[in-house]
């Protein structure tokens, strides 16, 4: 057993993890390495995201493969992981009748701290996640916003070294999820915990997080760090154009361009090397297509994900 | 500058080793329970039988014209038949939603997420309804044999019976284990307490009403193990040296109890999980 104390050894690792519901397979093989930092880990609904975290806190046996948190093997020292790891489920999860410092003190208090600590430590941990205010109130009278820095506060309240959010902004308003990432962004910058962030939202990821792990139908379809992931990607352009779309797509693929739609009406075409506007523009005057917009952009995280599930 | 900083800060203090948050949800659970002023009133009813029992204690201790009143073994084992209904009450008011509400609220996940394991959980939940059906069972039990040592200033009824103290821990254990049992398996059935209560109470009453039909077709009551009440009295009656009531075997109503908190803990064991699978 090797304890963390390297800056760069993983702060959870799986080594060809399989997990099976049933007949169903819904972790398949997965190799993944998580170090210190905040790394994201981003996939359409039912990527299998939460499972992995599941496995990873030891809620689901897999069928095959290891996995190890904090240098802890998860099937044989599940609770010496779970003393030094907070975990912020995805769905709603509380303690009916009790208000936010007791349930939050009591998770404390189950987490191992004496408790006195554990009261002090929810008042402040309150305090933190912006609940002071509310912290008398019965949890039943939250709204959702509220439910999720009470999740949040419960997985922070005996110190862990790593958290696992699960979807940490679902359901709440603009400014709310705005104060939740600069939470989550405080927590690993400034506190030192590390943080794996599980979200179907890049937005959120892209904010927050150094390094991604993209999956999809449980298998990991990329991973690193987000500035090789998009740095890897070759030029961009956003393009709009007024004609036949569908044979000007067809004749940029014929080159070797990868075109991508947006929601809006332009759509981004990746070239390959040495191709530039002056190559769009041509393929457009053969296609007799005009071309209205054209912009050089970045790669973006989205680009790396919709590339990464084979989404076009 | 702040007199106290409220922002989050690291923590640098003690931590208790896994294995004693079973004591935390059972010692929260209680206070929980103490805390509601109708719990407080049942517990009140629960022990009035002991006032009244202690009463009459005193009347035949001090009044030779009333010693038809002398405390007998009979009387110890009506005390546990009396109290039947108040274990029916607490089992119903405090376990219905040990863990129906959990599963409810999504509180599992939580638990689970902390150190401790799942049989560290069912063991706080099932100390909470554990001590609070002693306490209206095994507890006012002892306490009445010694309210008879201390209004008779003698040993000799203790003497006499002193099968009494193991007798009376016995049958209370007997008793409050198969409830409690039973009780959290229902529980972690459901999300909803008031459907457990229901479920636990039906399944009293229909294993007692399929028996008294059967007796009353048959004429015999040897039919008696269906019925979990049944097995109690049973048991009870030769745990306290009694002729059993029914003709069954008691050692089937030994089975019996053992096979219902068997298949209680496997139902628990089951369906306590950090995440639940529907396949």
């Amino acid at each position: 057993m090797t304890t963390p104390a390297d800056p760069m050894t993983p702060v959870a690792r799986l080594d060809n993890v399989s997990v099976r519901y049933g007949r169903q397979d819904v972790l398949h093989d997965v190799a993944a390495i998580f170090p210190p930092g905040t790394v994201g880990l981003l996939g359409p609904n039912g990527a299998g995201k939460s499972t992995m975290l599941k496995a990873l806190l030891g809620f689901v046996r897999p069928t095959q493969g290891e996995m190890q948190v904090l240098g802890y093997d998860v099937a044989t020292s599940p609770l010496q992981i779970r003393a030094r790891l907070g975990y912020m489920p995805e769905s709603d999860g509380h303690i009916p009748g009790m208000n936010a410092v007791s349930f939050v003190g009591y998770c404390g208090q189950l987490a191992g701290l004496p408790r006195s600590d554990a009261i002090q430590r929810a008042h402040e941990v309150l305090h933190y996640v912006g609940l002071g205010e509310a912290r008398y109130r019965n949890l039943e009278t939250y709204s959702t916003g509220m439910k999720q820095r009470i999740k949040l506060a419960q997985a922070l309240v005996h110190d862990p070294d790593l958290l696992f959010l699960d979807e940490p902004t679902n359901g709440m308003d603009p400014k709310g999820r705005d104060e939740m990432l600069e939470l989550v962004t405080d927590l690993a910058t400034r506190k030192g915990v590390s943080l794996i962030l599980s979200s179907h939202l890049l937005p959120d990821v892209e904010a927050t997080c150094e390094r991604v792990i993209v999956m999809h139908r449980g298998a990991i379809a990329t991973q690193g760090s987000i500035n090789e992931l998009t740095e890897r990607r070759r030029q961009v352009f956003e393009i709009r154009i007024k004609g036949d779309l569908d044979r000007y797509v067809q004749a940029l693929e014929a080159t070797g361009a990868e075109c991508h739609g947006t929601d809006e009406d332009v759509m981004r075409v990746f070239v390959s090397p040495g191709q530039g506007p002056r190559d769009l523009f041509g393929v457009a005057m053969n296609q007799n297509v005009q071309v209205r917009h054209l912009r050089p952009s970045v790669p973006t995280l989205e680009d790396v994900f919709a590339e990464a599930i084979g989404e076009k | 500058m702040p007199i106290h900083d409220q922002t989050y800060r690291r923590y640098t203090g003690t931590r208790m080793d896994p294995g004693s948050a079973w004591l935390v949800i059972a010692r929260v659970g209680m206070q929980s329970m103490f805390s509601r002023k109708l719990f407080l009133w049942v517990m009140l009813a629960a022990w009035g039988q002991f006032f009244v029992r202690a009463v009459i204690f005193y009347l035949s201790a001090n009044f030779p014209n009333l010693d038809v009143l002398a405390p007998s073994v009979e009387t110890f084992r009506q005390f546990f038949e009396i109290q039947e209904i108040f274990v029916l009450f607490v089992t119903v008011y405090v376990g219905s939603g040990l863990i129906a509400n959990d599963r409810r609220s999504n509180a599992l996940q939580i638990y689970l997420s902390k150190p401790l394991t799942r049989a560290e959980y069912v063991a706080g939940k099932l100390t909470i309804l554990l001590v609070l059906l002693l306490l209206v069972t095994l507890v006012p039990a002892l306490a009445l044999l010694v309210m008879e040592m201390m209004f008779s200033a003698s040993l000799t009824f203790l003497r006499t019976n002193l099968f009494l103290i193991p007798a009376i821990t016995l049958y209370a254990l007997v008793e409050v284990l198969l409830a409690a049992f039973t009780m959290l398996a229902l529980s972690s059935l459901t999300t909803s307490a008031r459907y457990t209560a229901v479920l636990y109470a039906g399944l009293l009453f229909f294993t007692s009403a399929v028996f008294n039909i059967l007796r009353g077709a048959t004429g015999s009551s040897m039919l008696a193990w269906l019925s979990l009440p049944a097995n109690l009295e049973q048991i009870g009656d030769v745990i306290f040296r009694l002729p059993p009531r029914f003709e069954s075997p008691w050692l089937l109503s030994v089975f019996v109890v053992a096979v219902v908190i068997g298949l209680s803990a496997l139902v628990l064991e089951r369906r306590v999980r950090g995440v639940e699978v529907v396949t």
